[in-house]
């Protein structure tokens, strides 16, 4: 990818942020001046740091030159790649200097509440009258995410259109480092996504994968990779992949053989990251590959309930074929949690984790509404004692989190719209998860992984043998 | 230890900064008590190279955090959180007298930082690297505007800052190298501030009613307070600022901040005036032993006569004079001494602030870039170019540069933002 390509999403993106702006009519026009009931006199100042940060990195917010003890609300706005505006807002009240600081000084109410340094970002939700059943996710990696930050005049928590900010500030989300580049990987059927980060390398590899809805999601990959792994985020579920009916793992090993190949890859450095389904392939692949070996797994969100020897068709059809078991809340909102439970004590419904031969790291939150997570780790814990290779396994277990545990200070929703590949239905799922939990399982578990990742991954001066625990 | 066997890592935040926010560098999963050398590279928009480079060792845990470590040597040494960026000089083999600027103020400074084994000095472009990343350091923040401006026969470049304004306003006077210098009013409207870089020596019979315009301009913008307008000025900035401030009825700045400037100028007439001169004085012009021109004491004595220098006392808004006590280009700590003197004189000192840097020189820029203490110069409209002497020692000045800078925009707060009307 060129510099000068870089540059023309650059200004796509502030041109899109500068419509923004004029359609909030934050612009002055020629002859028309915008009103403010501080018009000529003081004006507060807004500032954001860093202006321009990576999707994980935690930002300043601050104003300044306000009247001493004066109420304002700190609003975030942000228009997504689906033309949705998002929104969050907290309330606050100047000191006597006349200043308001995100990080330290407490929200009184709003969609956060409390000393939220990140909360004007992952407390974020659709404006009122928006589409339902959405869910925010970055499909085009290379572009940010920008955000508009603005203050208000006192306490509002609606109307914020029609009302002139004090001030307001624009800062940049991005998924993708400077120097990180992004190649399509078209190669022997496997369809993917590979991100390299700057530099000489060799570096550790990952093998990304996210679940049932399908497509290409590149920005956790984009995102580790900015930390100094080559990550594969890999398509295995579209109907031009064809795996679906494949009953072996080869598509599977195919892909993580690509990484290894990778002239900037360290060979016996690969891992492998999946949530939802593409923890349970992880799992697979991990317990019953004959070719591949990862050094260390993330499985987010995923189960090992599932036949070994079918294909992933089969489980996914497997999965709805258990109506009863599948709950529709009193908001048509699929639940489909209980599908697995209780967890089968049938060796062949589900794998064999005496298997493992690599450290698992398990990130769950205990609001899964989707899938029994929880109960999926207890189970997987109980075989591993069995087999004697626990030592291998961390469990992580967030209260309060749903299903989607996602990269940091992105927003939560309970529940959003999902398409069953092969009915080609659209239901709305719960996901579950409360927010402000859900928020901090998100920041916790990143930097977990990261860690994790890092032990693992990155051969280090001291011991030449990874530890099995973080 | 084979450096086959571990990897470190190497990390920079904010990986995108503005060019005057700190960042910091870290290197990770190193061995402890390691030697490296932590090393920056620039390619200029002109195809140069500028690079800095400091020696570290790791600590017992494999680490370095540049912003509490000291370098043990390089281009910087000691505890210097952003050495690698205000070290940066020319690498070997370069052409002489060069002088870092950022020409599109909408694109990044690209740096280049590595990790390299042990403590190397040179020959970096031919040795491995062990990690690398790519940091850009941005004049313009997200959503800061570029409006050329062409109205009443102004040329310039406005930069808006995002929000619905209206904002305070400054009119940017570079100095006597001539053109459209954007960079540091595009850092000022990422601050708050409505700037307008003007080009005013694009013909030598320039008219004071062309600053009146341009002011102007600036004060009818609909984003802009139009009662809350200051001057900035450069080097011959600097003295356009005073000249206009004092003796002009359209400009009225609230407050105006003059970098490495003097108030010794022809008094009562044009630029052309002023310029015609200096050139009077050509032959006090030194050279010193790598023959680089000192033009200090063109200006020199410090006239007693009041249609030889600005008549300060006659000032009604505040004024902060940023001084290089090492300026070999103008005599610019001569000149604040004298400008205090007048203005005590005349019973104004209060508006008065100086800020006085030993060892910096004259071209007292925005922090965190290379310093110059010679470079290539040529006078607007002229053909002849000069190796001039500006002056400063790069440790010392690269200080002035971020306390000056943090200080102009206080003293520009206080006035534009929050003073009562």
């Amino acid at each position: 990818m060129s510099w000068r390509s870089c540059f023309y999403f650059l200004r796509a993106a502030h041109k899109t942020l500068y419509t923004l702006q004029e359609q909030l009519g934050l612009l002055g026009r020629s002859g028309i001046r915008p009103s403010s009931t501080m018009a000529q006199t003081v004006t507060p100042i807004l500032s954001v740091l860093p202006t321009r940060g990576l999707v994980d990195e935690k930002f300043k917010v601050a104003l300044e030159n306000l009247p001493p003890r004066f109420p304002v609300t700190l609003h975030s706005l942000h228009q997504s790649e689906d033309k949705d505006y998002w929104e969050a807002f907290g309330y606050y009240v100047s000191d006597d200097r006349g200043r308001v600081t995100v990080s330290e000084d407490a929200s009184l109410g709003g969609t956060y509440k409390g000393v939220e340094p990140m909360g004007l970002l992952w407390s974020m939700h659709p404006v009122p009258g928006s589409r339902t059943g959405l869910r925010l996710r970055k499909m085009d990696v290379q572009s940010p995410m920008v955000v508009l930050i603005s203050a208000y005049k006192g306490h509002a928590f609606e109307g914020f259109r029609e009302q002139p900010p004090l001030a307001s500030a624009l800062t940049e989300r991005w998924y993708m480092a400077p120097g990180v580049q992004r190649i399509d990987i078209r190669e022997g059927g496997v369809i993917g996504t590979i991100f390299i980060p700057p530099g000489p390398g060799p570096f550790p590899g990952v093998l990304d994968m996210w679940g049932g809805g399908g497509g290409l999601v590149e920005y956790r990959s984009a995102l580790l990779a900015s930390h100094g792994f080559v990550s594969l985020a890999l398509d295995y579920l579209s109907p031009k992949v064809a795996v679906a009916d494949d009953q072996s793992l080869v598509y599977f090993e195919k892909a993580f053989n690509i990484i290894q190949q990778h002239p900037q890859v360290i060979k016996d450095r690969v891992g492998i990251c999946g949530l939802c389904l593409g923890a349970s392939v992880t799992l697979n692949v991990a317990a019953y590959s004959e070719s591949v070996s990862p050094r260390c797994c993330v499985c987010i969100s995923g189960s090992h309930v599932l036949p070994a020897a079918k294909s992933l068709s089969y489980v996914i059809n497997d999965g709805y074929k258990h109506m009863d078991k599948l709950l529709v809340d009193e908001q048509n909102r699929m639940v489909w949690r209980h599908a697995i439970l209780p967890i089968t004590t049938n060796p062949d419904e589900k794998l064999d984790m005496g298997r493992i031969k690599c450290p698992l790291l398990l990130v769950n939150g205990d609001d899964d509404q989707s899938k029994a997570t929880v109960e999926s780790a207890e189970d997987i814990a109980k075989m591993m004692r069995a087999a004697g290779n626990e030592h291998l396994l961390t469990t992580l277990n967030y209260h309060d989190a749903g299903h989607l545990i996602e990269p940091p200070y992105t927003p939560h929703f309970r529940a959003s719209n999902f398409i069953i590949q092969h009915l080609q239905q659209k239901v709305l799922v719960l996901w579950g998860g409360k927010t402000k939990p859900h928020a901090d399982a998100q920041e916790d578990s990143w930097q977990k992984i990261l860690s994790f990742l890092r032990e693992h991954l990155y051969p280090c001066p001291s011991s030449s043998i990874p530890q099995a625990k973080l | 230890m084979e450096t086959n066997l571990w990897r470190l890592l190497l990390s920079v935040q904010p990986s995108r900064g503005l060019v005057d926010e700190k960042f910091s560098v870290r290197v990770q999963n190193a061995p402890p008590a390691h030697p490296l050398t932590m090393h920056a590279l620039l390619h200029s928009e002109d195809g140069d190279t500028w690079e800095a480079f400091g020696h570290y060792v790791t600590d017992s845990g494999g680490d370095v955090n540049v912003s509490e470590d000291p370098s043990l040597g390089g281009t910087y040494d000691g505890v210097e959180p952003m050495g690698l960026l205000w070290s940066l000089r020319p690498a070997p083999g370069s052409r002489p007298g060069l002088r870092f600027r950022k020409r599109d103020a909408q694109t990044p400074m690209q740096v280049r930082l590595s990790v390299y084994q042990g403590h190397q000095s040179e020959g970096f472009m031919d040795r491995a690297v062990l990690a690398s990343v790519m940091v850009e350091r941005w004049y313009m923040a997200p959503g800061v505007r570029r409006v050329n401006i062409t109205e009443g026969g102004v040329t310039g470049t406005l930069f808006l800052p995002p929000g619905p304004g209206p904002f305070p306003g400054l009119m940017d006077l570079w100095g006597g190298g001539g053109g459209l210098v954007e960079y540091r009013p595009a850092l000022l409207a990422s601050h708050g501030f409505a700037s307008l870089a003007l080009d005013y020596l694009k013909q030598a019979d320039v008219k004071n009613e062309y600053f009146e315009d341009a002011y102007r301009v600036l004060q009818q913008h609909p984003q802009v307070c139009k009662n809350r307008i200051g001057l900035v000025g450069l080097s011959f900035g600097s003295s356009v600022a005073l000249k206009m401030s004092v003796y002009s009825n359209v400009i009225q700045p609230r407050c105006i901040v003059c970098v490495s400037g003097s108030h010794i100028q022809h008094v009562g007439g044009t630029l052309a005036d002023i310029f015609a001169d200096i050139a009077k004085n050509q032959k006090k012009t030194r050279y010193n032993e790598e023959n680089q021109v000192i033009w200090r004491d063109l200006l020199l004595p410090v006239p007693t006569d009041l249609s030889k220098k600005v008549d300060v006392g006659r000032l009604q808004c505040p004024l902060l004079l940023v001084v290089g006590e090492d300026d070999q280009n103008w005599p610019v700590p001569e000149s604040a001494d004298d400008m205090r003197e007048m203005m005590e004189g005349a019973g104004n000192s209060h508006l008065l602030t100086v800020l006085s840097y030993p060892r910096a020189g004259h071209l007292i820029e925005p922090p965190y870039s290379p310093h110059c203490r010679a470079g290539t110069f040529m006078a607007a409209g002229s053909r002849k170019k000069f190796i001039a002497l500006w002056g400063g020692e790069v440790a010392p000045h690269s200080r002035a540069q971020e306390d000056a800078w943090r200080k102009t925009l206080d003293f520009l707060r206080e006035n534009l933002y929050c003073s009562a009307d």
